[in-house]
């Protein structure tokens, strides 16, 4: 292991659960308002993870109020506080863009069995 | 502490802070240094300590720089470089001078050698702007005019292709965000110049005056 990547996994995340795009995850973001912090949850099919180490991010998006929303976060943000896993998904790509076309059946993901 | 430190260039990533936000940094191993030589205003007209760093075998070394070391009674050392300090007396020669020197929100200058990029044209090397690329355009990357007819000549300092890059740049302002004694790598908010693995000089931001 060189040294960046040494000093990078001084800061990652040990406990990342293992998700992939297709799965649909709730993530726990901490969000700071004036002076007191809560947390948000922003829950949606994980369409892509990029990257590797410390600059790693991933794009959760969910269709809201008829509006597709898509956010995009560091893996190994602080302001992450967790993610869970609450479905995985059956797809047969690594990135699901094509789900930006398609509203709702067509854009249902087939639970992996 | 004024000074400086030698070291290489490792490489960027980034550092979030507690807040989460994220800051990109460039990781530098820094030193161990040795100083090798004092130079003080009665000799040599000029306060500055020599910074030895990195070994290599001894075999590689000529004669005159064998010399050098042996008089500090030290191993011989791959780079020398001078700092400029207010008063070399307060060092000793053999001194160890690690990445500690620095301390986290200081303000620093780098110095390197910057990426050569050979010989490059005006878009590259000055940020001309490029011609239409289609729609029968045959005017594409070229420099333009070059001066005014009326003085019959091209003035001095015309901006114009050629060699760019491989020249001594010095990135200012850069605040020390994390420092690993342990290690001895700072890490620097920014960009550095050089490539990765190049020598850099880690210096105080502000000048050392005697």
């Amino acid at each position: 292991m060189n040294l960046l990547q040494s000093f990078e996994q001084e800061q990652v995340k040990k406990d990342v659960p293992g998700f992939k795009p297709g799965n649909t995850v709730r993530v726990h973001v901490r969000v700071i308002e004036g002076s007191r912090e809560r947390i948000q949850i922003f829950e949606g099919v994980v369409i892509r993870r990029r990257g590797m180490g410390l600059g790693e991010t991933f794009t959760v998006r969910r269709v809201s109020y008829g509006v597709g929303v898509e956010r995009t976060f560091p893996l190994h943000s602080p302001k992450i506080e967790k993610i869970e896993v609450i479905r995985r998904g059956f797809v047969r790509r690594a990135r699901l863009y094509y789900l930006r076309g398609l509203t709702g059946k067509n854009a249902r993901i087939r639970e992996k069995n | 502490m004024p000074g400086g430190i030698l070291g290489r260039k490792v490489g960027m990533t980034q550092v979030f802070t507690g807040e989460g936000v994220t800051i990109p940094v460039t990781l530098i191993k820094a030193g161990p240094c040795v100083v090798v030589q004092k130079k003080t205003p009665e000799h040599d007209g000029y306060s500055a300590i020599q910074l030895g760093f990195e070994e290599k075998k001894e075999y590689r070394f000529n004669k005159p720089l064998k010399g050098h070391f042996a008089r500090a009674g030290l191993k011989p050392l791959n780079v020398l470089r001078e700092f400029r300090v207010p008063d070399s007396g307060l060092y000793q020669i053999g001194e160890e001078i690690k990445a500690d020197l620095f301390k986290v929100g200081e303000i620093v200058n780098i110095v390197g050698i910057s990426k050569g990029h050979g010989f490059a044209g005006g878009i590259k090397r000055h940020g001309f702007h490029r011609g239409p690329m289609a729609h029968g355009s045959k005017y594409h990357r070229r420099p333009g005019s070059l001066a005014a007819k009326g003085p019959a000549r091209v003035f001095k300092g015309r901006r114009l292709p050629g060699h760019y890059g491989t020249e001594r740049v010095t990135a200012q302002n850069l605040e020390i965000v994390r420092v690993d004694a342990e290690r001895n790598v700072l890490a620097v908010r920014g960009a550095v110049p050089g490539f990765r693995g190049s020598l850099v000089m880690v210096k105080n931001s502000v000048p050392a005056r005697s």
